[in-house]
């Protein structure tokens, strides 16, 4: 479980990034963290691995004070993936890369192999295990970053921006882990920008402006919600925004995805052809 | 004459075992505003590249087959002269940074130019407003948000008002409300001065409806190259794993389910929500 109280955090450079924010967040739950540039996503994760400590408030990981504890410590149960992969490359090799963490942590050789051979086929990295990570293009480096850290299965995964550089049927993919995660009441926490691919996965969303969180609910309450998407910068699903459109016909307002809009769509054609 | 064109363009990376783009050949006209999509790894950045003389001046590798942009033969141009005429916007803004504020890194490719003073304040403030940045103008760009990096970059390039303007994968950092600002500003500017926009994207659920010529490639090569309204529409770009806009998607479906709609593919919500009514008022 993730607790934040009522934390502020302000950098060196006296930009104050957190007002306030406090949140729970119980084992098992899928979250997106969403808002305009600059409004303190990142800043607030890297709070729930302990690379940044609050300047005033709490942050507890399963009950444990983040300021009590190594980043060493918490980094076994909660892994994190960076907005920017650079960030976070460093090996001579895909392979390496993904490797890296399992060594660290003492896996034994047989587990790394198997975990390794796992997220390379995971990630459609197979053909690259060999090649440097820089060598690879912006989509690709991302989910070496995103396998070197799904790799050894933490109970709390944290991905900044994940579907940068992905296509359709990388997302698809990465929707489907997040679900299966999800069913082994594993934490799931995402940054992202990608409504579209929110409206898909439907998860509880947290809206961030300017420090502060300013709306918590379902993806289907929030993002049909055009008020509070406007505030934190972020338009609704395209689906919606049809929708909205045709307020003045006897359709639903919260509809987010393609098959319930079909569904309404063709319940009001048949009932005025009658 | 094509402003960017390319014949048999395959290119090799120094350390890559095979060509990363084959046999490109493609014409991009004047005032176009390009969409360039498909799957991760299939060549979009390194088209880019040779787009600015990146490759082969700073990548080195081997290019083959021939390329022309804005008139100039990129082989024989310096990257400084490249960068008088094609703006590069790249997919990771950090590496595009590097003057003590923003507003340096916005003044830079001016200062290069020669601007006079005065001329150079104008354009910086108005490319800094318009991104949306002005606030911050004297922050260090590695003390900001990653969104706030690639307005910066974006910015950059604005200033410049190069006759071609490239953005390699520009929503992925932006919010959303932001990155359609910004758009509406790149569109207004591809209009009424006919710079040309070259736009690498996956996302196209808010780019889709400025494009009026798409690129799609796969695996190195050129796919699709042609009208949006047909190849979003196309059952090749869906099992090239394109994500087709979901408006465009809703269309499929219910003329599957012989709902009558009009015969112009949608994409977008505008598009799809006009048509719906019709449907709807006709019944
Ligand atoms: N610097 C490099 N050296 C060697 N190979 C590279 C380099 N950069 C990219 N590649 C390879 O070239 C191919 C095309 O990469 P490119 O970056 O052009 O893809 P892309 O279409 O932009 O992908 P994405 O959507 O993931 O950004 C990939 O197979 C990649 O691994
Ligand atoms: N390393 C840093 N030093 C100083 N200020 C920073 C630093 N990183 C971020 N900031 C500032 O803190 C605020 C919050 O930044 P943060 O990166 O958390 O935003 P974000 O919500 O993740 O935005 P984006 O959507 O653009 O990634 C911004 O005003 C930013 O400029
Ligand atoms: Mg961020
Ligand atoms: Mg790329």
């Amino acid at each position: 479980m993730i607790e934040a109280k009522n934390v502020y955090f302000t950098y060196p450079n006296d930009v104050e990034a957190l007002k306030g924010v406090s949140l729970t967040i119980k084992n098992g739950e899928f979250v997106a963290i969403m808002g305009e540039n600059g409004a303190g996503k990142t800043t607030l994760v890297k709070h729930f691995n302990g690379l940044l400590k609050p300047t005033t408030g709490t942050v507890h990981i399963d009950g444990v004070n983040t300021t009590k504890v190594s980043v060493a410590t918490l980094a076994r149960n909660v892994g994190f993936v960076f907005q920017n992969p650079d960030h976070q490359l460093f090996s001579e090799t895909v392979e390496e890369e993904i490797a890296f963490a399992l060594k660290n942590f003492g896996f034994k050789e047989k587990i790394i192999k198997r975990r390794l051979t796992w997220a390379l086929n995971l990630l459609d990295l197979t053909k690259y295990r060999k090649t440097s990570p820089f060598m690879l293009s912006g989509g690709e480096r991302k989910r070496v970053a995103l396998a070197s850290v799904l790799a050894w299965n933490p109970k709390i995964l944290m991905l900044d921006e994940p579907t940068i550089g992905q296509d359709y049927r990388q997302k698809e993919k990465l929707l489907q882990f997040i679900l299966q995660m999800k069913a082994q009441r594993k934490t799931v926490i995402i940054v992202t920008h990608d409504v579209e691919f929110v409206a898909e996965c439907s998860p509880r969303i947290l809206l961030m402006r300017k420090g502060r969180i300013v709306a918590d609910g379902e993806a289907r309450k929030v993002l049909t919600n055009p008020e509070i998407l406007t505030q934190a910068s972020i338009v609704p699903p395209q689906i919606t925004q049809i929708f909205l459109q045709l307020s003045d016909f006897q359709l639903p307002k919260e509809v987010i995805d393609v098959y319930k809009a079909r569904e309404k769509l063709l319940n009001l054609l048949e009932a005025k052809a009658k | 004459m094509s402003i960017i064109k390319t014949e048999n363009l395959t290119y090799t990376y120094p350390s890559g075992t095979k060509p990363s783009i084959r046999d490109v050949s493609i014409k991009i006209e004047k005032g176009e505003f390009v969409l360039i999509t498909g799957p991760s790894g299939c060549g979009k950045t390194t088209l880019c590249r040779c787009f600015n003389g990146l490759i082969p001046h700073f990548y080195q590798g081997e290019l083959k087959g021939e390329i022309t942009v804005a008139g100039l033969r990129i082989s024989e141009q310096p990257i400084y002269e490249m960068a008088k005429n094609v703006g590069l916007v790249f997919q990771n803004p950090e590496n595009q940074l590097f003057a003590l504020s923003v507003e340096k890194d916005v003044a830079f490719g001016l200062e290069n130019l020669g601007v006079p003073r005065e001329e150079m304040r104008k354009r910086v403030d108005w490319a800094l407003n318009l991104t949306g940045i002005y606030d911050i103008r004297e922050r260090a760009p590695h003390e900001l948000s990653g969104g706030q990096q690639q307005r910066v970059a974006i910015a950059s390039v604005l200033a410049m008002q190069p006759e071609i303007i490239v953005l390699d994968e520009p929503t992925s950092f932006l919010d959303p409300l932001g990155a359609k600002k910004i758009f509406e500003v790149i569109y207004d500017l591809n209009r009424k001065l006919r710079i040309t926009v070259v736009l690498v994207e996956h996302r196209l659920d808010l780019t889709a409806r400025y494009a009026n010529h798409i690129i799609v490639m796969d695996d190195g090569k050129i796919a699709l190259d042609g009208d949006p309204r047909k190849i979003l529409g196309s059952e090749e770009a869906r099992l090239i794993g394109v994500g087709i806009p979901k408006p465009t998607r809703l269309y499929q479906i219910l003329q599957k389910d012989r709902v009558s709609l009009s015969n112009t593919i949608p994409l977008s919500s505008d598009e799809m929500a006009a048509m719906l009514r019709e449907a709807l008022k006709n019944q």
